[in-house]
């Protein structure tokens, strides 16, 4: 029987075109990737069904497994208008280093009094800092003046983008204000109601509850 | 200097003339290889798995609204959540003395009730959804039809209520039940009505 002779072929192959696919991939991924920002709790969201995205444009409140509710909405130049009008109300006295901080901000949680201080603590000093959340109880409303605040700002940036693009002729993408909440599992739901009636009292209706994915049963 | 000596040093004739070794232009890719993909990997895993998803709830606009559901209720569920993750329904208007009954939140429990008292209404949406492929039916369109379907009289309502010692994953939990089994008529009321209270008491002493 003669042998099969194996064709002699180096065992090193060009692996040019596979670095050049790998970097574009990773490039891709390093362009559209949004790093997530330091939140100040941890939330174990309840899972469910839903597959809808979480909208672009949001005012969010998060509530931990303590009842503690922190507030957040998208957009920088939204939440440097936002800090305008509370600190008015609020008369706070802020420079703009207070502002350019706080609209790097994805959510906080302290009473509004002590946010001028809050802000200019460095990631880890505000991680220390043990947070009473934002008072929401009907004598020391606060979140739901930062909600009311917060949509008013949203609402005349919206109806700002929309004049822009229609003055350039460019497409407007249409999507409106959504309020989001996100809950931990574990967070007493008397809590959850008592924020949902804020706002409720404020009009509004219709939430986006934030939950992790779960696969949907055959039936 | 000491490569050209080594040279210089190997040859023979007199026309020899000075080559350059030739070195091979490839340049082992591996290592550059890994890193690649390692960062591909980081990215692509931080990348998909950051964008939120988002349960839709829409809440009565008053009081009063979720007592118009009540009277109009023809095959109604109300289903009450309470503390250390204990759910108890009954079926129909309390003026007919209904029987408060234990529940778990598990498939065998919830899904089953609900299944079995919206089986119309989930047997016209499968009967929908091979239509709906068979005919490559607009996902507005299916959507709107499902809304049809599910708003019909004989429809199942559900009423979800709790004692305020429910946690938020349990209210979740339920609302995310009710989309399983497809029922698109529910509210999530806030108060307990006095003789509901009752009722629970009584089911937590004398189980």
């Amino acid at each position: 029987m003669p042998k099969i002779k194996m064709p002699r072929s180096s065992p090193s192959l060009d692996m040019t075109p596979m670095v050049d696919l790998a970097f574009l991939l990773v490039t891709f991924f390093m362009l559209t990737a949004s790093f997530r920002q330091v939140e100040p709790v941890v939330i174990e969201a309840p899972s469910s069904i839903a597959e809808d995205l979480l909208p672009e444009n949001v005012v969010q409140v998060t509530i931990d497994k303590d009842g503690r509710a922190f507030f957040g909405m998208s957009g920088f130049e939204v939440r440097k208008n936002t800090l305008r009008q509370i600190a008015e109300e609020f008369s706070l006295k802020l420079d703009e280093d207070h502002y350019q901080k706080f609209a790097g901000m994805n959510m906080f949680g302290v009473d509004t009094r002590q946010l001028p201080q809050y802000l200019m603590l460095s990631e880890s000093e505000r991680e220390n800092l043990g947070t009473k959340g934002i008072p929401y109880d009907s004598t020391n409303n606060q979140l739901k003046t930062w909600i009311d605040l917060g949509r008013r700002e949203a609402a005349k940036e919206y109806q700002r983008l929309k004049e822009e693009a229609k003055e350039r002729n460019r497409p407007f993408k249409d999507d409106g204000l959504r309020y989001a909440i996100k809950a931990d599992g574990k967070a007493p739901y008397d809590k959850v109601k008592a924020v949902i009636q804020i706002f409720k009292d404020l009009n509004i209706y219709r939430f986006n509850m934030i939950t992790n994915v779960e696969e949907e049963p055959k039936i | 200097m000491a490569e050209l000596n080594a040279g210089g040093g190997a040859g023979h004739g007199k026309h020899e003339k000075k080559r350059a070794k030739k070195l091979s232009t490839r340049v082992d890719m591996t290592p550059l290889v890994d890193l690649a993909f390692l960062l591909l990997t980081f990215f692509v895993l931080t990348a998909t798995f950051n964008k939120p998803k988002v349960m839709d709830l829409n809440f009565p606009y008053d009081k009063e609204d979720a007592n118009d559901v009540k009277s109009e209720v023809r095959n109604g569920i109300t289903l009450i959540a309470s503390g250390n993750d204990k759910l108890y329904y009954y079926s129909g208007g309390l003026d007919k003395d209904p029987k408060l009954t234990e529940i778990s939140y598990k498939a065998d429990g919830l899904r089953k009730l609900l299944l079995e008292r919206n089986a119309e209404v989930v047997s016209q949406i499968k009967a929908l959804g091979e239509k709906a492929q068979k005919t490559k039916m607009a996902d507005t369109t299916f959507k709107r039809e499902v809304v049809k379907i599910q708003s019909f009289p004989d429809a199942l309502v559900v009423l979800i209520k709790n004692d305020d010692k429910a946690v938020y994953k349990n209210i979740i939990d339920i609302v995310d039940e009710l989309n399983i089994t497809k029922v698109g008529r529910f509210v999530v009321v806030d108060e307990l009505d006095p003789k509901e209270k009752l009722m629970l008491e009584q089911i937590k002493t004398n189980p």
